[in-house]
C-alpha cells in the first residue's frame, strides 16, 4: 500500500515555503509530518492537505557544541513550533542574536521562510529545514 | 511462564576513550557475569547483546556473532540489539523473555559502546542519528539540544523560574557525582565529589540552559549479566535476583510527542506494564536506577516513573528525597551523569547496579540500606524506546 504523502514531496512543498500535511477521513486528525497512518486513530485514509506555516515557539535552545560537518554553524537556534492547526514542527529561528535567545520567545508568533541542509555523508541527500523568524 | 533470576554480573570499569576493542570489552563484563554464575561458557545456550553504534566507532558490524565466539560460547544464537541507550535494556528483556518461555535455561544478556572512543564530533553526530534524520536534524538537533528544549518546555509548562529549575538540577548532578566518586567502576570515580551549584551554572554551556555539567559524559565499557530459570538459578546461587516485570514502549520523533511533552509517554506505559507485571507500585521500590542523560532527564524521569508529582521532582531532589535515605534511592551508582554512559551497555549495567545493591555488596557509603526491590529505567533517543524492568530479592 502506498504511503499518501511522501518525505519527497513534503520536502519539495516546504521549498515553496508551504507544509503539507495529511487530514484524517475517519476522525480529522490532521498529520504533520507524512506518515502512513493517522497519528491520531491510525487509519490510513487520509487526505493530502496545505496547512498554514505560521506557529507559535514552544521551546528552543541555542547549540554551541555542533555535530560532526556542522562545527560552523555554531551558535545557532533551534525552535519547536506549533502550527496554528495543531501540528509541533522543528526548525531553526533567524533574525535574532543566538546568545541573546530566553524564555522570552516562549509563545512569540513566526513565520516560515526555509534553508537546505545539504546532508552529509550519512544523510541519503538534502532535507529542507523550516527556518522561523519572529513575526512583529 | 517461568520465573527468572539475574544469577551473576559482570561490568568493566565505565571510561573514557580506551584502548580494548568492544569484542574485548565486552569479553571481560561477559566473562565475569559466567564466572560469578559458576558457570561456563558451555552452558550458555544464547547471547543477546545491546551495541548501538559500533559500526561508527570501529567499523565493526555483527558484533555479538565475534564477541560470543571470543568468550567461547561457539555456535550459539547471538542477537545484536539497537535502541540507541536503551539498547542493553532491550537485550536483557528479550533474553527474560527466552528464558520465561521456557526455550532456554541459561543465558548471556548485556552490551558494549566506545562512545568516548569517537571523540565528541561524531559522538555528537551519531547520537543525533537517534532523533529522526528527515525531519529533526536538518535543524540541527543534538542531544543535549533536546534536553534543552525539554528543560525550557518543563520550566514553561510547570511554572519554575528557569533559575531555580536551573539550581535543583544542579542538585541532581552533585548527587550523582557524589555516589559516583566512590563507584570505583564509574567514569568519574574519585572525581567532582566537590562540586557546587556554582561550579555547575558556571561551567561552559553546551546547549542553553544547559551546561557542561548538566551533561553525562561520552563512555567507553561494557557490562553483561546471566539469566537462568529458577530451577537452575536455585542450584547455582543463594542469592538469586528475581526478574519480577518488565515493561517496553516506543514512540516516534519528539515533535510527534507534543500532547505529553515534557512527559515521556512511552515511559509512562513501559513501567505501568512493569509495575502491573511486579504487583507493585511506585511505593515498594526500594532504589531506582534511572536514565539521567541529563540532569533534566532524571526530574522527567522520576516524575513519570511515579515517584514524585509532575513537577516536583526538582523539590524532591532539594530535600533529599531521591538520595539514599529519602523516599527512593535514585541512581546510588552515580547514574548514567556519573557512573558513565557507554550507550548500548547502559542498560546492563544499570542491572549490574541492582543485583549488586540487592545483594548489599557496593562499597558503603552508597549501599541503599536493606535494598529488597529495585528498578531499571533506560531511555533510547527522545523517547523512542524505554524499557522498564523490575528486580527483587529471591532469598
Amino acid at each position: 500500500m502506498e504511503q499518501k504523502l511522501y518525505f519527497k514531496d513534503y520536502n519539495e512543498a516546504l521549498k515553496q515555503n508551504k507544509i503539507l500535511g495529511l487530514k484524517c477521513r475517519a476522525c480529522g486528525g490532521i498529520t504533520v509530518p507524512p506518515k502512513m497512518a493517522c497519528r491520531q486513530c491510525g487509519s490510513p485514509d487520509m487526505d493530502v492537505i496545505e496547512v498554514k506555516s505560521n506557529g507559535k515557539i514552544k521551546t528552543f535552545t541555542t547549540v554551541f557544541v555542533g555535530a560532526e560537518g556542522r562545527e560552523s554553524e555554531v551558535p545557532y537556534v533551534i525552535v519547536i513550533v506549533e502550527l496554528e492547526e495543531g501540528p509541533w514542527i522543528m526548525g531553526n529561528l533567524e533574525g535574532i542574536d543566538p546568545k541573546t535567545a530566553s524564555m522570552e520567545l516562549i509563545g512569540k508568533k513566526v513565520k516560515m521562510g526555509n534553508k537546505v541542509f545539504p546532508g552529509d555523508k550519512y544523510s541519503a541527500g538534502e532535507s529542507v529545514r523550516p527556518l522561523f523568524s519572529l513575526v512583529n | 511462564m517461568k520465573k527468572v533470576a539475574v544469577v551473576g554480573v559482570g561490568e568493566t570499569k565505565f571510561s573514557g576513550p580506551q584502548t580494548k576493542t568492544e569484542v574485548e570489552l565486552f569479553g571481560e563484563a561477559a566473562t565475569e557475569a559466567i564466572e560469578e554464575s559458576n558457570l561456563k561458557p558451555k552452558d550458555i545456550k544464547a547471547l543477546f547483546i545491546g551495541n548501538a553504534l559500533g559500526d561508527f566507532e570501529e567499523g565493526q558490524g555483527m558484533l555479538q556473532a565475534y564477541a560470543a565466539e571470543n568468550i567461547g560460547c561457539l555456535y550459539v544464537p547471538a542477537n545484536r540489539y539497537e535502541g540507541a541507550c536503551a539498547s542493553a535494556s532491550m537485550a536483557v528483556r528479550d533474553a527474560f523473555m527466552w528464558v520465561a518461555s521456557g526455550y532456554y535455561d541459561i543465558v548471556v544478556a548485556g552490551g558494549v559502546e566506545r562512545a568516548a572512543t569517537m571523540g565528541t564530533g561524531l559522538a555528537t553526530r551519531t547520537f543525533a542519528m537517534f532523533s529522526d534524520a528527515r525531519y529533526e536534524y536538518p535543524a540541527g538537533v543534538t542531544f543535549p539540544a533536546v534536553f534543552a528544549m525539554l528543560t525550557y518546555l518543563y520550566a514553561d509548562t510547570y511554572k519554575i523560574p528557569l533559575q531555580k529549575l536551573r539550581e535543583q538540577m544542579a542538585k541532581v548532578t552533585i548527587q550523582s557525582y557524589r555516589h559516583g566518586s566512590i563507584n570505583p567502576r564509574a567514569q568519574f570515580f574519585g572525581k567532582n565529589a566537590d562540586m557546587t551549584v556554582e561550579k555547575v551554572l558556571g561551567s561552559f554551556v553546551v546547549c542553553t540552559p544547559l551546561t557542561l555539567h548538566d551533561c553525562c559524559p561520552f563512555s567507553d565499557g561494557a557490562a553483561a549479566v546471566v539469566l537462568a530459570s529458577e530451577e537452575v538459578a536455585k542450584k547455582l546461587t543463594k542469592k538469586p535476583v528475581y526478574i519480577t516485570g518488565i515493561g517496553q514502549a516506543s514512540c516516534g520523533p519528539l515533535i510527534n510527542q507534543k500532547e505529553f511533552l515534557p512527559r515521556i509517554r512511552a515511559r509512562e506505559i513501559s513501567s505501568q506494564q512493569a509495575y502491573k507485571m511486579a504487583g507493585r507500585t511506585p511505593k515498594d521500590i526500594d532504589l531506582c536506577e534511572l536514565h539521567d542523560c541529563f540532569s533534566i532527564a532524571s526530574l522527567i524521569a522520576a516524575e513519570s516513573l511515579g515517584f514524585f508529582d509532575y513537577g516536583k521532582a526538582g523539590d524532591a531532589w532539594e530535600k533529599g528525597e531521591a538520595d539514599i535515605g529519602g523516599k527512593i534511592a535514585v541512581n546510588p551508582s552515580g547514574g548514567l551523569k556519573s557512573k558513565g554512559h557507554p550507550i548500548g551497555a547502559t542498560g546492563a549495567g544499570q542491572v549490574y547496579e541492582i543485583a549488586k545493591q540487592l545483594r548489599g555488596e557496593v562499597e558503603a557509603g552508597r549501599q541503599v540500606p536493606n535494598a529488597k526491590t529495585g528498578m531499571t529505567d533506560t531511555l533510547g533517543g527522545d523517547g523512542g524506546t524505554l524499557v522498564n524492568m523490575i528486580f527483587e530479592r529471591g532469598w
